[in-house]
Protein backbone atom coordinates (compact mmCIF):
# COMPACT_ATOMS: atom_id res chain seq x y z
CA UNK A 1 0.00 0.00 0.00
CA UNK A 2 1.53 2.84 -0.95
CA UNK A 3 0.89 5.99 1.41
CA UNK A 4 -2.21 7.95 1.44
CA UNK A 5 -2.57 11.42 3.46
CA UNK A 6 -5.41 12.88 4.73
CA UNK A 7 -5.63 16.78 5.98
CA UNK A 8 -8.81 17.51 8.03
CA UNK A 9 -9.43 21.52 9.71
CA UNK A 10 -11.54 21.08 12.91
CA UNK A 11 -14.02 23.75 13.52
CA UNK A 12 -13.60 24.94 16.92
CA UNK A 13 -16.95 26.47 17.38
CA UNK A 14 -19.17 23.39 16.20
CA UNK A 15 -19.47 20.46 18.41
CA UNK A 16 -22.17 18.86 16.39
CA UNK A 17 -19.47 18.71 13.77
CA UNK A 18 -16.95 17.39 15.72
CA UNK A 19 -16.13 13.61 14.70
CA UNK A 20 -15.85 14.08 10.68
CA UNK A 21 -12.53 13.55 10.34
CA UNK A 22 -12.96 10.33 12.51
CA UNK A 23 -15.94 9.24 10.35
CA UNK A 24 -14.00 10.13 7.09
CA UNK A 25 -10.77 7.78 8.26
CA UNK A 26 -13.08 5.52 9.34
CA UNK A 27 -14.51 5.23 6.16
CA UNK A 28 -10.65 5.21 4.41
CA UNK A 29 -9.82 2.57 6.33
CA UNK A 30 -12.99 0.53 5.65
CA UNK A 31 -12.26 0.97 1.80
CA UNK A 32 -8.59 -0.41 2.18
CA UNK A 33 -9.76 -3.93 4.31
CA UNK A 34 -8.23 -3.00 7.39
CA UNK A 35 -9.18 -5.16 10.24
CA UNK A 36 -12.31 -4.00 12.24
CA UNK A 37 -10.50 -3.45 15.78
CA UNK A 38 -7.78 -1.39 14.10
CA UNK A 39 -10.87 0.91 12.66
CA UNK A 40 -11.84 0.92 16.52
CA UNK A 41 -9.02 2.05 17.64
CA UNK A 42 -7.84 4.59 14.96
CA UNK A 43 -11.64 6.09 15.19
CA UNK A 44 -11.90 6.53 18.79
CA UNK A 45 -8.95 8.11 19.20
CA UNK A 46 -9.38 10.54 16.76
CA UNK A 47 -12.66 11.24 17.80
CA UNK A 48 -11.33 11.89 21.19
CA UNK A 49 -8.79 14.25 20.04
CA UNK A 50 -11.51 16.20 17.58
CA UNK A 51 -13.73 16.80 20.78
CA UNK A 52 -10.63 17.67 22.94
CA UNK A 53 -9.80 20.11 20.71
CA UNK A 54 -12.92 21.66 20.03
CA UNK A 55 -13.55 22.11 24.08
CA UNK A 56 -10.49 23.64 24.49
CA UNK A 57 -8.34 24.43 21.31
CA UNK A 58 -11.36 26.34 19.36
CA UNK A 59 -10.35 23.88 16.88
CA UNK A 60 -7.42 23.09 14.56
CA UNK A 61 -6.18 21.08 12.00
CA UNK A 62 -5.51 17.22 11.72
CA UNK A 63 -3.41 15.21 9.14
CA UNK A 64 -3.14 11.65 9.20
CA UNK A 65 -0.86 9.05 7.31
CA UNK A 66 -1.71 5.92 6.21
CA UNK A 67 0.87 3.53 5.06
CA UNK A 68 1.48 -0.35 5.26
CA UNK A 69 2.27 -0.72 8.49
CA UNK A 70 0.50 1.96 10.56
CA UNK A 71 -1.66 4.67 10.95
CA UNK A 72 -0.19 7.97 11.75
CA UNK A 73 -2.25 10.76 13.43
CA UNK A 74 -1.07 14.52 14.07
CA UNK A 75 -3.56 16.34 16.05
CA UNK A 76 -2.23 20.24 15.78
CA UNK A 77 -3.71 23.31 17.72
CA UNK A 78 -3.27 26.69 18.93
CA UNK A 79 -5.60 26.61 21.91
CA UNK A 80 -4.45 27.54 25.49
CA UNK A 81 -2.14 24.12 25.91
CA UNK A 82 -1.84 21.83 28.71
CA UNK A 83 -0.12 22.74 31.96
CA UNK A 84 0.26 19.64 34.01
CA UNK A 85 0.07 16.86 31.17
CA UNK A 86 0.59 14.02 34.10
CA UNK A 87 -2.56 15.30 35.36
CA UNK A 88 -4.62 15.64 32.50
CA UNK A 89 -3.80 11.60 31.27
CA UNK A 90 -5.32 10.93 34.46
CA UNK A 91 -8.64 9.17 33.94
CA UNK A 92 -11.17 11.43 35.34
CA UNK A 93 -9.13 14.67 35.67
CA UNK A 94 -11.51 17.38 33.67
CA UNK A 95 -11.81 21.12 33.00
CA UNK A 96 -14.19 21.05 30.91
CA UNK A 97 -16.82 23.39 31.55
CA UNK A 98 -20.75 22.48 32.54
CA UNK A 99 -21.89 22.85 28.90
CA UNK A 100 -19.75 20.18 27.43
CA UNK A 101 -20.77 17.95 30.35
CA UNK A 102 -24.21 18.10 29.86
CA UNK A 103 -23.64 17.16 26.06
CA UNK A 104 -21.95 13.87 27.91
CA UNK A 105 -18.29 14.86 27.45
CA UNK A 106 -15.47 16.09 30.07
CA UNK A 107 -15.45 12.92 31.76
CA UNK A 108 -12.01 13.25 31.63
CA UNK A 109 -11.29 9.92 29.95
CA UNK A 110 -10.29 11.61 26.23
CA UNK A 111 -7.04 11.05 26.31
CA UNK A 112 -6.51 8.18 28.79
CA UNK A 113 -8.81 6.70 25.87
CA UNK A 114 -6.54 8.06 23.03
CA UNK A 115 -3.17 6.27 24.64
CA UNK A 116 -5.76 2.94 25.35
CA UNK A 117 -6.71 3.14 21.77
CA UNK A 118 -3.04 4.10 19.94
CA UNK A 119 0.56 2.18 20.47
CA UNK A 120 2.08 5.27 20.19
CA UNK A 121 1.31 8.51 21.78
CA UNK A 122 3.41 11.48 22.22
CA UNK A 123 2.00 15.08 23.27
CA UNK A 124 3.60 18.54 23.16
CA UNK A 125 1.90 21.36 25.29
CA UNK A 126 3.13 25.22 25.64
CA UNK A 127 1.04 27.06 27.77
CA UNK A 128 -0.76 30.49 25.70
CA UNK A 129 0.46 28.57 22.75
CA UNK A 130 -1.13 25.36 21.92
CA UNK A 131 -0.97 21.67 21.94
CA UNK A 132 0.50 18.87 19.40
CA UNK A 133 -0.75 15.15 19.84
CA UNK A 134 0.79 12.62 17.67
CA UNK A 135 -0.38 9.23 17.86
CA UNK A 136 1.06 5.66 16.00
CA UNK A 137 -1.65 2.85 15.66
CA UNK A 138 -0.43 -0.27 13.90
CA UNK A 139 -2.14 -1.96 11.37
CA UNK B 1 -32.06 -11.10 18.87
CA UNK B 2 -31.95 -8.16 16.47
CA UNK B 3 -32.94 -4.83 18.15
CA UNK B 4 -36.11 -4.74 16.01
CA UNK B 5 -37.58 -8.09 17.68
CA UNK B 6 -35.93 -6.77 21.03
CA UNK B 7 -38.68 -3.30 20.29
CA UNK B 8 -41.33 -5.35 19.43
CA UNK B 9 -40.85 -8.26 22.35
CA UNK B 10 -40.72 -4.93 25.09
CA UNK B 11 -42.81 -2.39 23.65
CA UNK B 12 -40.10 0.07 22.60
CA UNK B 13 -40.66 2.43 20.39
CA UNK B 14 -38.65 2.49 16.93
CA UNK B 15 -37.35 6.14 16.94
CA UNK B 16 -34.88 5.03 13.68
CA UNK B 17 -34.83 1.65 12.43
CA UNK B 18 -31.39 1.89 10.34
CA UNK B 19 -29.87 -1.21 10.04
CA UNK B 20 -31.97 -2.74 13.37
CA UNK B 21 -32.91 -5.61 11.66
CA UNK B 22 -29.76 -6.61 10.34
CA UNK B 23 -27.93 -6.46 14.01
CA UNK B 24 -27.39 -8.76 16.45
CA UNK B 25 -27.54 -7.80 20.10
CA UNK B 26 -24.97 -9.82 22.60
CA UNK B 27 -24.50 -7.19 25.57
CA UNK B 28 -25.75 -4.57 27.58
CA UNK B 29 -23.81 -1.60 28.08
CA UNK B 30 -25.42 1.08 30.30
CA UNK B 31 -24.12 4.95 30.74
CA UNK B 32 -24.42 8.04 29.91
CA UNK B 33 -20.38 9.61 29.40
CA UNK B 34 -19.49 9.30 26.07
CA UNK B 35 -16.16 8.96 26.62
CA UNK B 36 -16.68 6.28 28.97
CA UNK B 37 -18.72 4.14 26.35
CA UNK B 38 -16.30 4.89 23.54
CA UNK B 39 -13.74 3.41 26.12
CA UNK B 40 -15.94 0.28 27.13
CA UNK B 41 -19.01 -0.49 25.53
CA UNK B 42 -18.53 -3.60 22.94
CA UNK B 43 -19.32 -4.55 19.47
CA UNK B 44 -22.79 -5.53 19.13
CA UNK B 45 -24.13 -4.01 22.80
CA UNK B 46 -27.49 -2.69 22.91
CA UNK B 47 -26.56 0.88 24.30
CA UNK B 48 -28.88 2.44 27.37
CA UNK B 49 -28.77 6.02 27.62
CA UNK B 50 -30.36 9.20 28.49
CA UNK B 51 -28.34 11.16 26.55
CA UNK B 52 -29.74 11.94 23.12
CA UNK B 53 -28.07 14.47 20.85
CA UNK B 54 -26.11 13.96 17.66
CA UNK B 55 -22.78 13.09 19.74
CA UNK B 56 -24.67 10.10 21.01
CA UNK B 57 -25.13 8.62 17.58
CA UNK B 58 -21.51 9.66 16.18
CA UNK B 59 -19.88 7.49 19.87
CA UNK B 60 -22.97 4.70 18.72
CA UNK B 61 -21.29 4.63 15.12
CA UNK B 62 -17.73 4.54 16.30
CA UNK B 63 -18.46 2.10 19.18
CA UNK B 64 -19.96 -0.20 16.82
CA UNK B 65 -23.02 -0.84 19.27
CA UNK B 66 -25.92 -3.02 17.49
CA UNK B 67 -28.67 -0.34 18.87
CA UNK B 68 -29.45 2.74 21.49
CA UNK B 69 -32.00 2.82 23.95
CA UNK B 70 -33.07 5.54 25.06
CA UNK B 71 -34.64 5.24 28.43
CA UNK B 72 -36.53 7.79 30.71
CA UNK B 73 -38.92 8.97 27.85
CA UNK B 74 -35.93 11.32 26.93
CA UNK B 75 -36.58 12.20 23.39
CA UNK B 76 -33.43 12.20 20.78
CA UNK B 77 -33.45 15.94 18.90
CA UNK B 78 -33.72 16.89 15.53
CA UNK B 79 -29.71 16.90 14.72
CA UNK B 80 -29.42 13.24 16.49
CA UNK B 81 -32.65 11.83 14.07
CA UNK B 82 -31.14 13.03 11.10
CA UNK B 83 -27.54 11.86 11.79
CA UNK B 84 -29.20 8.23 12.77
CA UNK B 85 -30.79 8.28 9.76
CA UNK B 86 -28.12 9.39 7.79
CA UNK B 87 -25.92 6.88 9.24
CA UNK B 88 -28.50 3.67 9.76
CA UNK B 89 -28.31 3.32 13.10
CA UNK B 90 -31.24 2.20 15.45
CA UNK B 91 -32.37 3.75 18.20
CA UNK B 92 -35.11 3.05 20.24
CA UNK B 93 -36.95 4.58 23.19
CA UNK B 94 -39.09 3.84 26.22
CA UNK B 95 -40.37 5.30 29.21
CA UNK B 96 -38.78 2.55 31.26
CA UNK B 97 -35.81 3.98 33.67
CA UNK B 98 -32.06 2.24 32.63
CA UNK B 99 -32.02 -0.21 35.30
CA UNK B 100 -35.85 -1.91 34.74
CA UNK B 101 -35.16 -1.52 30.49
CA UNK B 102 -31.79 -3.47 30.79
CA UNK B 103 -33.34 -5.67 33.70
CA UNK B 104 -35.87 -6.60 30.56
CA UNK B 105 -33.10 -6.79 28.12
CA UNK B 106 -31.37 -8.86 29.71
CA UNK B 107 -33.95 -11.53 30.87
CA UNK B 108 -34.67 -11.44 27.23
CA UNK B 109 -31.70 -12.14 25.12
CA UNK B 110 -28.96 -12.88 28.00
CA UNK B 111 -30.36 -15.67 29.89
Amino acid sequence: MSAIKLHYDVDGTDFTRAGEASASVKKTLRQLGVRPDVIRKVAIALYEGEINMVIHADGGFIDVDIDSEKVSLALCDHGKGIENIELAMQEGYSTAPDEVRSLGFGAGMGLSNMKKNSDEMRIESTVGVGTNVYMTIRL
Amino acid sequence: MTPIELSEKLGFRIVCEGDGRERDLHGIYCCDLLSVVMGRAKTDDLWITVMANINTIAVAVLSDVSCVLLSEGVQLDAQGLQKAKAQGVCVLSTELPTFEASSKAAALFLS
